[in-house]
């Protein structure tokens, strides 16, 4: 039993990996850009939260909503001040220096708003435990929260971009950026919009991380960054379904590897089975091979 | 061809001058008394990043592979050689161990960049750069856990603080996440003179990297940079000059290591995380890539930076934030580059007209 305890842990933060994983692998199919300040978006949204419920007084509902808001702003805002003078820069290390400088600024207006200390997280999702085999099997209400919402995300997101008129506009500027405008695809418009979404996906991600775990402090999004980051390359980067199965495995691995081995190379684990997964597979699970022209 | 030889040559040696002059102004500074307490303990860290931005700028500038793992050769670096100044503290005078400890670290930081570059440099662009993240961690993850010391049986390890026994009068001296302690002490007696040996690794560093460049694997080197494909075609074996570049960078930041071991008086793994590798990645695009100058330049400047705003306490490490947006925004943004060389005309219009004329 202990097995499927674990497991359920693994899916649960491996939902919230890939969540912050799809607005990752979003910005790097269109943008072509690793947006390292994406883990910090997430922290912003939960200070978002955080304060709108403990110092304006907002209901959780409330409180959801302008944090969705603001980060979508930020990232629109982000993304037209930082990295669009960069699009056409002759490095693509450019715009990635620009994105960690972006993310030191965030978490050190951060930390001058709101300190170095930790925060404990209001419980905002508040639904009941469920018991299962005579009480054996113990899940958790932001456990099973975190599973359904990350599964509505991924297929409204797969709706969005196979059917709807901005969704392909998104597939046809990560395909070929000119032809696209040339197609009559306002390439700016669309840029922003994945920025946009990525961001909005970034606030959710906040709530459900720090739900399950409730402590927030200025550095909370860096390191869940950096493993999405990972969870999007091990899905293959630029694949939806890939950023959702990366994100469920490694949360899965980084569990089992820290009931079974060690808690302190749990780490080390999951960063050793992306390195075999891309040594036999370098594009990824999901990535598509791109056969290159002379 | 003659000619341009000299030119490059006449580089280097501006390279070394600025180095050698920054060294003099420094000591007569200190000399007379000028150095302010804060200053003098930054000499040495900042020799640690130029000889760590150098050795990066190779693999990022020359070979144009985005490593996001260097913090992880500099930790190997650093651990192997403490390791060996620990061992050997008895057995030799503190010169001879030093330039060992040195080599040691060296050794074993290019070894780590052979075994990690065979698997790696398969990989491509983004892909790199996330696996050197990850060897990185990897590094660090595993160096947390490893307990090492000596005793009359010889040299123990172990995983845990619970399995790590030694007889009496053994030595710990790699004690899990407590690191090494007390390394410094090792060395008492030139101490005080690590500033200057640092300034002498600088120059080593700058002479191996600029010799390298412009050597004939130097050129096939830019040559799997600039067209991996067309490279292949005229018999260059890319693989080879990949790692050749990313193995001396990776024992170059061992010595960059081996400075920063003996530096400090506890050495902890957790310095040693991605921030520490974007941090010098940040002074080679700054710097300009494939610019050695100019990572020397930005690596002192940036890694000085927030030191020197500390009068602005929490407000400095926002500052350097705007300032690190800002530059990279002015230097390498199209419209600001377009206004810059429209400038430049401005100012040196008549003779630009000229000289097209």
């Amino acid at each position: 039993m202990s097995f499927i305890s674990y497991l359920k842990d693994g899916i649960s933060l491996g939902s919230i990996y890939a969540i912050i994983a799809l607005g990752y692998t979003m910005v790097y199919g269109i943008a072509k850009m690793l947006n390292f300040a994406h883990g910090d978006v997430i922290m912003v949204g939960a200070f978002v939260i955080l304060t709108a419920i403990t110092k304006a007084g907002l209901p959780p509902a409330a409180a959801i909503l302008i944090s969705v808001v603001f980060c979508t702003v930020l990232g629109i805002v982000i993304e037209k001040i930082a990295y669009r003078p960069l699009r056409k820069a002759s490095s693509n290390l450019a715009v990635l220096i620009t994105a960690i400088g972006v993310s030191y600024l965030l978490q050190n207006l951060a930390l001058l708003i709101f300190g170095a200390d930790a925060k404990s997280f209001v419980t905002v999702i508040d639904v009941p435990s469920v018991s299962l085999f005579g009480g054996q099997l113990v899940i958790k209400g932001i456990t099973i929260v975190t599973i359904v919402v990350s599964v509505i995300i991924m297929v409204a997101l797969t709706f969005f971009v196979q059917k709807t008129k901005p969704g392909r506009a998104m597939q046809a500027v990560s395909e070929d950026r000119d032809a696209a405008q040339l197609m009559g695809v306002n390439v700016n418009a669309t840029i922003s919009l994945t920025f946009a979404i990525g961001s909005g996906l970034a606030a959710i991600a906040g709530l459900l991380l720090c739900s399950a775990y409730p402590t927030l402090t200025p550095y909370t999004g860096a390191m869940p960054g950096i493993k999405a980051f990972v969870a999007a390359v091990f899905g293959g980067i630029g694949s939806i379904p890939g950023a959702m199965v990366g994100g469920i495995l490694l949360g899965v691995i980084e569990i089992f590897g820290k009931a079974y081995i060690s808690s302190q190379v749990a780490d080390a684990i999951v960063f050793a089975v992306l390195i075999i997964v891309l040594l036999v597979k370098p594009t990824g699970l999901f990535g598509k091979n791109i056969q290159e022209k002379v | 061809m003659k000619t341009k030889m000299n030119k490059t040559t006449k580089n280097n040696f501006v390279t070394y001058g600025i180095v050698i002059l920054l060294f003099v102004i420094v000591q007569t500074l200190s000399a007379t008394g000028n150095l302010s307490r804060l200053l003098t303990g930054l000499l040495v860290p900042l020799c640690v990043y130029t000889i760590a931005a150098v050795s990066l700028n190779l693999v990022v500038g020359f070979s144009g592979e985005l490593s996001l793992g260097h913090a992880g050769f500099m930790c190997v670096g650093a651990y192997s050689s403490a390791l060996f100044s620990h061992m050997t503290a008895d057995a030799l005078p503190s010169v001879p161990r030093f330039i060992l400890a040195i080599l040691v670290g060296a050794v074993v930081a290019g070894i780590f960049g052979i075994l990690i570059g065979i698997p790696v440099l398969r990989l491509r662009g983004d892909y790199l750069a996330i696996v050197t993240l990850a060897f990185g961690e990897i590094i660090k993850n595993l160096i947390n856990i490893l307990y090492v010391g000596v005793d009359a049986n010889g040299i123990h390890v172990a995983t845990t603080s619970a399995g790590f026994k030694l007889a009496a009068g053994g030595k710990k001296i790699m004690k899990g996440a407590l690191g090494i302690s007390g390394t410094s002490a090792l060395y008492k007696d030139i101490k005080g003179q690590f500033f200057l040996i640092g300034v002498i690794l600088v120059l080593l560093t700058l002479f191996i990297v600029q010799n390298l460049v412009n050597s004939r694997s130097g050129r096939a080197i830019m040559s799997t940079r600039d067209n991996r494909i067309a490279a292949e075609s005229v018999g260059i074996n890319v693989t080879k000059y990949k790692l050749l570049a990313f193995t001396v960078s990776a024992a170059l930041a061992g010595v960059a290591g081996v400075l920063y071991a003996h530096n400090l008086s506890m050495l902890k793994v957790s310095v040693f995380d991605y921030n520490m590798s974007i941090l010098i990645l940040v002074y080679v695009v700054l710097g300009g890539i494939g610019n050695l100058r100019g990572s020397m330049i930005a690596a002192i400047i940036l890694y000085a930076l927030p030191e020197l705003l500390r009068g602005f306490a929490n407000y400095r490490m926002l500052i350097y934030a705007i300032v690190l947006i800002v530059m990279m925004l002015f230097n390498w943004a199209p419209a600001a580059r377009n206004w810059r060389s429209r400038m430049v005309e401005k100012f040196k219009g008549g003779k630009m007209k000229k000289e097209a004329a």
